[in-house]
């Protein structure tokens, strides 16, 4: 619900450089995008776009998109200074995206599967009535199938401007875990940087397997209306990956360079492959030579920090 | 009731109590002249009845989705522990998730009304400062939704349907909350009411706010009360995000379309069950005994059907929500 406090955050500064979010180092981007958008100083996992994510996690061109027709209706007429028919048609535009959610099948390492990824750049990601429905397609299509499915979670929570429409996909989308948990088929989550509100506390925290990546933000309320409610500071780490991991709530933190890898060993546990087969590391690539040009001279040069905010992305 | 409005409600938007109570209170003081004197003042009595009336039909009939929204949060509304009392021949309360606690937000219990038993799952507000504090003013933490869980799951077992009554500003946003996982055991609670082999009633009584409400709100038949509200965030966290001031909050509940007849036309709850003249709180036992009426009718409807239908069913109601354009 509270994606409007992310989605300041996602436009990226043009230019050459990066400042990252978390540890203040300037990255060069060309460098910080050969790497998925990870801090190549603290470790600090950016949230990434859903093509990439795709590209990032099926095997080159076996990725096949499905229910690309699906449209949002604005039911409500919600109104807040912007008509929500008005916003969409904006965000369509600029992201050249009809929804905050890409789904289809596609091959991991050669298992086939079905892939759903949420696009935090559509509304932070927000589920409203498209989201759901794809989601629970995705479901459907795989327990139909017999593929499992594997779904990866970004999003700020319930989308407001769809009202209890969109409260409701936290339903449909649980239904059709329950009915694919009957038929015996297999999910996993896969939760990225942020995860939060009618998302986690759905289909996200419901499926078979929870995997999350370093140092995401995960939790149903928002640290700021936690904060607020109990008027107090909240704990150092609180909500992210690491912190969910201690508390017994997911099953495994993957950095984003090994999600590939483990997604296709737990993809074999799920469908009867041999997963030592499925496991074979990639070979380290020679490190690409890149021409860094020089740090920008303007007043937005960070004075080298001598000791960073947080670290991240310590679990291998 | 009280005779007089509390300054603090009247600013909170419920203004437009303020004639209806100043009649109530003219009638009382009428009533009192009239047997204290032994006058004869039968005729204006009426006559101020009838205004009232008309008044309160006029009132309620206009009143704006903010309005309503206090409405649902009234304090002399009906609450789960109200039904309890009014409506039950015999309940006994079962406590406790078996992993953490009791979490008091939420009451679970077996009971029995006109012969027929069932599982009762509700959220508590309480009554008094100390029972409201007690229970969190009904919001409930993960060991509530596992508590519920876990007795109808009890239900389940001794083949008992389950009614679940809502009424909750939302989950509770804190830090246990969040390290024994709110948001997992919201997403289970949802998951598995889809899977309870018994029929499955739920009634929005107050506040429908959010997962916390939706955690319990997983039925064959669901219904709201008329001045309820069931919404996907409350209309003051949406204004502040929004509008970015919680003062927007009219403004903000006016743009969810959280009232009943806006889910009924949206084909997210099965019915409005019509409140008395006046709201749940001007007679708690005539909306008591229509809920009862309500629940009642259901659990025999649902009783006839085979589990793997009801099932089937309670699937397809929730899958057919929100239908996007070319689906």
């Amino acid at each position: 619900m509270a994606w409007t406090r992310f989605a300041k955050k996602k436009d990226m500064p043009g230019g050459l450089w990066i400042k990252c979010e978390s540890c203040g180092a300037m990255l060069f981007r060309k460098e910080f995008e050969q790497k998925n958008r990870v801090c190549g100083t603290c470790g600090y996992h950016f949230t990434l776009p859903g093509r990439e994510r795709i590209a990032l996690t099926a095997d080159h061109g076996t990725f096949v998109e499905m229910w690309t027709d699906l449209q949002p209706v604005d039911r409500l007429c919600f109104n807040d200074k912007v008509l929500y028919s008005e916003k969409l048609k904006a965000t369509q535009a600029k992201t050249g995206e009809t929804e905050a959610m890409i789904a289809g099948t596609a091959n991991i390492k050669g298992i086939p599967c079905v892939l759903g990824v949420m696009n935090f750049a559509f509304l932070g990601g927000s589920m409203g009535m498209v989201v759901g429905e794809k989601i629970a397609r995705c479901i459907e299509h795989a327990t139909e199938k017999g593929l499992p499915v594997v779904l990866f979670a970004c999003s700020g929570g319930a989308r407001m401007h769809e009202g209890a429409i969109s409260l409701m996909q936290m339903a449909k989308t649980c239904g059709a875990l329950a009915m694919q948990n009957r038929k015996g088929g297999i999910s996993i989550s896969v939760m990225t940087h942020p995860t939060t509100g009618g998302v986690t506390a759905s289909f996200a925290s419901a499926c078979d397997l929870l995997i999350a990546e370093p140092g995401a933000l995960i939790g149903f309320a928002g640290p700021r209306v936690i904060a607020t409610t109990i008027k107090k500071e909240l704990p150092k780490g609180f909500q992210r990956a690491e912190f969910l991991l201690e508390k017994g709530q997911i099953d495994r933190i993957v950095p984003r360079s090994q999600m590939k890898d483990e997604l296709a060993r737990l993809l074999a546990y799920a469908t009867g492959r041999d997963p030592v087969a499925a496991y074979k590391p990639q070979a380290v690539a020679a490190e690409p030579v890149i021409e860094v040009p020089p740090l920008p001279l303007s007043e937005e040069e960070p004075e080298p920090k001598s000791k960073p905010k947080r670290k991240k992305g310590k679990q291998g | 009731m009280t005779d007089t409005a509390p300054r603090s409600l009247v600013q909170d938007g419920l203004a437009f109590e303020r004639p209806l109570r100043e009649l109530e209170l003219k009638i009382k003081e009428l009533r009192n002249l009239a047997t204290g004197t032994h006058l004869e003042l039968s005729d204006e009595i009426h006559a101020l009845e009838d205004r009232l009336r008309k008044q309160t039909v006029e009132v309620y009939a206009q009143l704006s989705p903010w309005e309503r929204v206090h409405v649902a949060r009234h304090a002399d509304r009906p609450l789960t522990s109200d039904y309890v009392q009014m409506m039950l021949d015999d309940f006994v309360e079962l406590h406790g998730d078996r992993v953490f606690g009791d979490d008091r937000a939420i009451l679970t219990g077996l009971a029995t009304m006109q012969g027929q038993r069932f599982l009762l799952v509700g959220h508590r507000k309480g009554k008094t400062v100390k029972d409201r504090l007690a229970c969190n003013f009904g919001c409930a933490h993960p060991e509530g939704y596992r508590k519920a869980l876990q007795k109808m799951r009890l239900a389940e077992k001794l083949k008992l349907p389950i009614v679940t009554f809502i009424n909750t500003p939302g989950a509770y946003p804190g830090i246990g909350a969040e390290e024994r996982g709110q948001a997992s055991a919201i997403a289970k609670s949802i998951l598995e009411m889809f899977d309870l082999k018994v029929p499955v009633v739920c009634i929005v009584i107050g506040e429908g706010g959010s997962g916390g409400a939706l955690g319990i709100g997983i039925g064959d038949r669901v219904g709201m009360l008329e001045n309820s509200y069931y919404s996907v965030i409350s209309p003051e966290g949406c204004a502040a995000i929004l509008w970015k001031s919680g003062e927007k909050a009219p403004e903000a509940a006016d743009a969810l379309k959280l009232t009943s007849k806006d889910l009924l036309r949206f084909g997210l709850v099965d019915k409005v069950i019509e409140e008395p003249v006046g709201g749940a709180h001007r007679d708690q036992r005539a909306t008591v005994d229509r809920v009862k009426a309500q629940v009642l009718e259901w659990l025999a409807e649902l009783s006839t059907l085979p589990t793997a239908t009801l099932l089937e069913q309670r699937y397809e109601k929730f899958r057919r929500m929100g239908m996007p354009l070319g689906s």
